[in-house]
């Protein structure tokens, strides 16, 4: 034992710096060859090339009534498209940012008033909240209303009362036409 | 050694209650190893670190694999193409297989050959054994989960193999594919056990290691060491030696990932599996031809069956078999010339496994799986009484610095470095 301490510890030696020369570049040597071994067994998890090409869609809009609300799929997630009545963009411009949690105006989150577009997935965690249908509860300010911890939003999409800390992501989006909007 | 061999106090205080830091240090730094040991030894850390590159790449495949007949293939080719790095991955676990096999064989050979089965070492041997069977389960199952043609045509002849047991026979198949021929509950089934497979050779690979360090690693002259000097540390001489080892199968091993990939596997593979037509050459994996050709060989569906598990089964009792002494064929003047002999055998029947089933190739087959159970069930017990050894050093350092004076130069210098 006490022989490979002297080598480990190379004191005595006239060499002593050319032989931590050595240990330390064969460490930094090995510490490069593993993470760059590690990288790809992490990185696959990542999405691949086929998730990533599904990443946009189109949307056809021109079938919904004022008044409704459809649900489409992007990335996994259901997307909220609805088409506000009067009341509603009224009501969701109106409102003072003072009274807001997340403050947003109602401007900075359409592109046309007439068409909410908006992730139906609550900011707390990551539950689908309820209003997009007729019978559905819509919350205490008329848009929507998460069951799973009491989020209430109102109907732009910002958060007004609970656990959830900000407003229904917008996704990016365009539109493509006045009757299509594409997604992503 | 003392307890105040560790400096760090986070060490000494967990080693007091867990000594793990002790077992390590006892078991990888300061093992005592035969000096003289060459590269034939370094096999068996390659296979260690074989399998661990084969559990890695494997876990990492798994999570974007699906074992099902309609997407099983699809899944696989989505990992070449658009998986992030999935290419490189499945190539390291694909060529990983062959690599296992080829280091293995090797270190099976280095135990043939430096009698390593011979006592006190024969269930460190039959553990290796079972490792190997083990293995060849393992990488069967393997090779069926791409779903191709040699994937679902190879995985119906070999689960066929268990139609030529008697009277129940055909219900064995029938439970092997969980229906009436090969298809999804058997993809399914073998899927969770070619994940389940690795960990069982785990666990062996474990008692086989434990066994091993009860005695130390046999060496090429064959007699134990005498004493403190023929041994060295493992660490840092074996370490460094088996680093240094290391370092080359990777760099072959890259080379294969990079350079040919497919070399050894077979281009039928990559068409989709279709139960309706059966390509014109099946053969297996390479590493499974000696075997494949032992199977041919015998003009008896039973038979075959039999000769093929037999193959394996001789070596679980070899121990018994070769009744020598004498561990290290190089003090066996006649059992070395027999030796390179079974190895040319086991290479002819590698390449006959591969050929045709016709003509000559029929023949030869035969002699070579005659010749095959010939070496284990006659030639090794006759030798063992009929054989006249060399004779042997007297110990480990002499044949290492040949004679005395040497030696004492050798422990002198040891004496003044402690």
């Amino acid at each position: 034992m006490a022989k490979i301490q002297t080598l480990k510890q190379g004191d005595g030696s006239p060499n002593k710096g050319r032989r931590d020369f050595i240990v330390v570049a064969s460490y930094a040597m090995a510490g490069i060859g593993l993470a760059s071994v590690a990288w790809p067994l992490i990185d696959q998890m990542n999405p691949a090339a086929d998730t990533l090409a599904l990443a946009s869609i189109e949307v056809d809009i021109s079938k919904i009534e004022m008044g409704q609300s459809i649900t489409v799929k992007w990335r996994g997630k259901p997307v909220f498209i609805r088409h506000r009545t009067e009341t509603e963009i009224t009501s969701a411009q109106s409102v003072q940012l003072s009274d807001l949690k997340d403050p947003q105006t109602d401007d900075e989150r359409v592109t046309n008033p007439q068409f909410l577009v908006m992730l139906g997935v609550c900011t707390h965690l990551g539950c689908v909240p309820l209003g997009q249908k007729s019978g559905d509860v819509k919350g205490e300010y008329d848009g929507w209303f998460c069951p799973c911890h009491g989020s209430h939003y109102d109907s732009s999409g910002r958060i007004r009362k609970g656990p959830a800390p900000l407003n229904l992501e917008i996704p990016p989006y365009q539109f493509a036409s006045d009757a299509v909007i594409k997604i992503g | 050694m003392s307890a105040d061999k560790f400096s760090n106090p986070v060490v000494r205080w967990i080693d007091h209650r867990l000594p793990i830091f002790t077992f390590m240090d006892h078991e990888l730094n300061e093992y005592p190893t035969p000096k003289n040991l060459n590269y034939f030894w370094n096999f068996g850390s390659l296979a260690g670190i074989s399998l661990v590159i084969m559990i890695v790449t494997g876990i990492v495949l798994a999570m974007s694999y699906t074992p099902h007949v309609d997407y099983a293939f699809q899944s696989v080719e989505r990992i070449m193409r658009d998986v992030n790095h999935g290419w490189l991955l499945r190539y390291i676990h694909m060529n990983g297989a062959s690599f296992f096999f080829i280091v293995v064989f090797i270190h099976i050979f280095r135990g043939l050959y430096y009698g390593s089965y011979k006592a006190p070492r024969e269930l460190l041997w039959i553990l290796g054994v079972l490792i190997l069977l083990l293995m060849m389960a393992t990488a069967f199952m393997g090779y069926v989960l791409p779903w191709g043609q040699m994937s679902f045509w190879g995985a119906t002849v070999i689960t066929n193999l268990f139609s030529a047991i008697p009277l129940v026979g055909d219900s064995i198949v029938t439970l092997l594919w969980g229906g009436f021929s090969v298809d999804n509950p058997t993809l399914n089934r073998f899927f969770a056990l070619h994940y389940l497979m690795p960990f069982l050779i785990v666990g062996v690979v474990i008692l086989h290691l434990v066994a091993l360090h009860r005695f130390g690693s046999n060496n090429p002259i064959g007699i134990d060491p005498s004493g403190p000097q023929d041994t060295v540390p493992f660490h840092p001489y074996y370490t460094i030696k088996d680093f240094f080892g290391l370092s080359i199968f990777l760099t072959l091993f890259a080379a294969a990932i990079f350079f040919f990939p497919n070399f050894m596997g077979h281009p039928d593979n990559y068409i989709p599996a279709n139960p309706m037509q059966t390509p014109a050459h099946i053969v297996p994996e390479w590493y499974f031809l000696p075997f494949y050709a032992i199977l041919r060989a015998v003009p008896d569906k039973l038979g075959g069956v039999v000769a093929m598990f037999g193959a394996i089964a001789v070596l679980f009792i070899l121990p018994w078999l070769d009744r020598s002494p004498i561990r290290s064929g190089n003090f066996r003047p006649i059992f070395r010339i027999f030796f390179w002999v079974f190895v040319v055998d086991c290479i002819a029947l590698g390449y006959l496994g591969g050929m045709p089933a016709e003509g000559i190739y029929v023949v030869l087959s035969r002699v070579a799986t005659a010749w095959y159970f010939l070496h284990f069930l006659a030639i090794l017990p006759l030798l063992s009484v009929i054989e006249t050894p060399r004779p042997l050093p007297q110990s480990l350092s002499k044949s290492v610095l040949g004679g005395n004076a040497m030696a004492g130069v050798a422990s002198a210098v040891k004496e003044k470095v402690r």
